[in-house]
């Protein structure tokens, strides 16, 4: 027999933990460190204060970027859905010349270094002779988050049978009834995973972001990084904990709501 | 409702359909009168969904036309052709009740709510459901899935009822109890009913009329005993049933009947099906259940009747019935069926199997 206790298993077991440990220890030393009182952070914590949330919250120019992020990634998420789920229904449901060729590019910015992409819709709008603003980084929020949305929705619609929507039509519904009342419920779970998707990867880019935003429209991220150049602020700590508890809970919400709907509705 | 006289109340006229190289269906002219229950039969890819498809407006036709009611339908859109449908998996909507699946296809005809209420109870009762309203699909058994799927389709009196393959999907016990149901429901009803299926014996047992079809071109139309008992060809003979195929030279006429000689020289009588001439390579198909066998010693050599001789080279237990399999000194095998006996013949035992001419019937080759 092998040793009870230290089997090949416990190894993968102690590994897996490990990795998991390496990965989210970080996050958590900047949750915590959040809390700590002292302009310099450092274990063991002496005392708890949420001294540096108060600053945060009357740091305007950091409530304007929150302000920015949120409208952006909301804005970013309806639009993003009223383009994804139509390409998708065209992608799926119909035949035309060139589908395979479109359904790529519109992919492809997904496998695009971001720097690249941002560098070039910046020459792209220099180009058009246009200033940056509000509606550019829209615009290239919207090109980051399509494939995320194309993929999710085209995924769930392959799996919704065409019957249905042949069912409908036949009995009486015209194709736009058929899609409000047949396709959109159906699809309704892969609508709101898409919508989520775009407003989280809208809310912390990064890379992108820094070539498109202008003083005006600075975001939560681009914010951030600005402030590690000139300080390590704890400020920067409460922030990030504010980031991570959105980014993380507004999909576990989602989740649940998507569930409490869907109860004894299963296709 | 009898507005119209024409015979045809759904008439296909030169209707084609082709996928890119495949022509799934060929020049087919069909008529179908109203109140009839229309069965198209054949093996897959025979292009007879690929048929009711087009009637319902769900695929276009390359070539033809399409009438409803001496209407031409061929440019109206689906929505708008009044057609019942029972799909295969019955695609019941998942995220509605039962009473809004099959309130579905109300929505859509200028009715007030309380109509809709009555009328969808009505529809539940006649499918035996009553009560039912409330819960989701995805409760309901496949059986109970099948009659709201006939509800939902007959609630809004449909010029046509089209079905696609409806019973292939549940197990061989109930799919018996619901051809009975379907049959029972489009009588009472007196709806137009164009039914899909691969199922020889569902289409024999319940339709006016069968159609079989075969790489998308009809084979025969025809009621059921006239397609069964005359089939027009090899393929129609083969499909429906168990035959059995001579193959021989027409030696002459005697009567109605022709005499051939089969290729182990033995000679068969058959009656023929068209006009043969002498010396012509033709087949005689012989059905299964028509053969009777016999030992040598207690089969009397009527005149008049065809023997074959041969030995049983395996056998098939089928609870009422026995099927024999005999190979003739020409090593072919013929398919006999016949009902249990007392002392059944056994594996290699030698055989005479006695056919009335009756039931030989000469084909083209």
């Amino acid at each position: 027999m092998q040793n009870k206790f230290f089997s090949g298993w416990t190894l993968i077991k102690l590994y897996t933990l490990l990795v998991y440990v390496w990965m989210f220890a970080p996050i958590v030393a900047v949750v915590i460190l959040a809390f700590n009182p002292h302009q310099f952070g450092s274990f063991p914590m002496e005392g708890f204060s949420f001294k540096w949330f108060v600053k945060l919250s009357h740091n305007s120019s950091i409530i304007d970027a929150f302000k920015n992020s949120i409208v952006l990634g909301s804005c970013t998420a309806v639009l993003t859905t009223a383009i994804g789920v139509p390409a998708a229904m065209a992608f799926i449901r119909y035949d035309f010349r060139g589908k395979d060729f479109l359904n790529t590019l519109l992919i492809a910015p997904i496998m695009i270094p971001e720097v690249v992409l941002g560098v070039a819709l910046l020459l792209f709008i220099r180009w058009l002779q246009q200033p940056k603003s509000f509606a550019l980084l829209l615009i290239g929020h919207v090109v980051l988050t399509l494939p995320y949305v194309l993929l999710i929705v085209q995924a769930r619609l392959v799996g919704i049978k065409k019957e249905y929507e042949e069912a409908a039509m036949v009995l009486g519904a015209g194709p736009f009834q058929t899609f409000k009342e047949i396709t959109l419920p159906l699809l309704a779970p892969a609508v709101l995973a898409g919508m989520l998707f775009s407003f989280t990867i809208s809310f912390d880019d990064v890379t992108a972001t820094l070539f498109w935003a202008t003083a005006q429209n600075q975001t939560v991220p681009v914010k951030i990084f600005g402030m590690l150049r000139n300080s390590i602020s704890p400020e920067i700590n409460a922030l990030g904990a504010v980031m991570i508890f959105l980014t993380v809970s507004t999909p576990l919400l989602a989740g649940y709501i998507s569930r409490r709907f869907a109860k004894g509705k299963d296709i | 409702m009898a507005q119209d006289k024409d015979p045809a109340f759904v008439r296909f006229e030169g209707v084609e359909k082709r996928f890119g190289k495949v022509m799934a269906v060929q020049k087919m002219d069909l008529d179908i009168p109203e109140g009839s229950l229309v069965t198209l039969l054949g093996p897959s890819g025979c292009g007879k969904t690929t048929l009711l498809r087009m009637l319902a407006g769900l695929e276009t036709p390359t070539a033809g036309s399409i009438y409803i009611k001496g209407k031409r339908i061929n440019d109206t859109p689906i929505h708008k052709r009044n057609l019942g449908m029972i799909f295969q998996n019955y695609a019941l909507f998942p995220h509605k009740t039962i009473f809004d699946n099959v309130a579905f296809g109300l929505k859509y005809r200028k009715i007030s709510k309380q109509e809709v209420r009555e009328k969808v109870e009505q529809a539940l009762e006649m499918v035996r459901l009553p009560g039912f309203g409330n819960r989701m699909p995805s409760q309901l058994s496949g059986g109970q899935q099948q009659r709201i799927a006939m509800a939902r389709a007959i609630v809004i009196e449909p010029d046509v009822l089209l079905m696609d393959e409806p019973l292939s999907a549940l197990d061989e016990n109930l799919r018996e109890d619901m051809r009975r149901e379907i049959d029972n429901l489009q009588q009472d009803l007196g709806v137009t009913t164009i039914f899909v299926t691969h199922d020889q014996r569902e289409a024999l047992s319940m339709s006016d009329k069968v159609v079989v079809m075969k790489d998308g071109v009809m084979q025969q139309e025809g009621n059921p005993e006239e397609v069964y008992n005359n089939s027009v060809n090899h393929f129609v003979a083969d499909f429906l049933g168990h035959s059995n195929f001579l193959k021989g030279t027409v030696k002459e006429k005697k009567d109605r009947m022709t005499l051939v000689e089969l290729e182990d020289k033995n000679t068969c009588l058959a009656i023929p099906a068209g006009q043969f001439s002498d010396g012509e390579q033709a087949e005689a198909v012989i059905r299964a259940q028509k053969m009777k066998l016999g030992y040598q010693r207690d089969f009397d050599k009527e005149p008049g009747m065809n023997y074959f001789f041969g030995r049983i080279v395996d056998r098939s237990y089928m609870g009422g019935e026995v099927s024999y399999f005999v190979e003739l000194a020409t090593g072919q095998v013929l398919h006999v069926i016949s009902f249990v006996k007392r002392t059944p013949y056994r594996r290699h035992d030698e055989v005479f199997i006695k056919v009335d001419p009756e039931h030989c019937r000469l084909l083209k080759l």
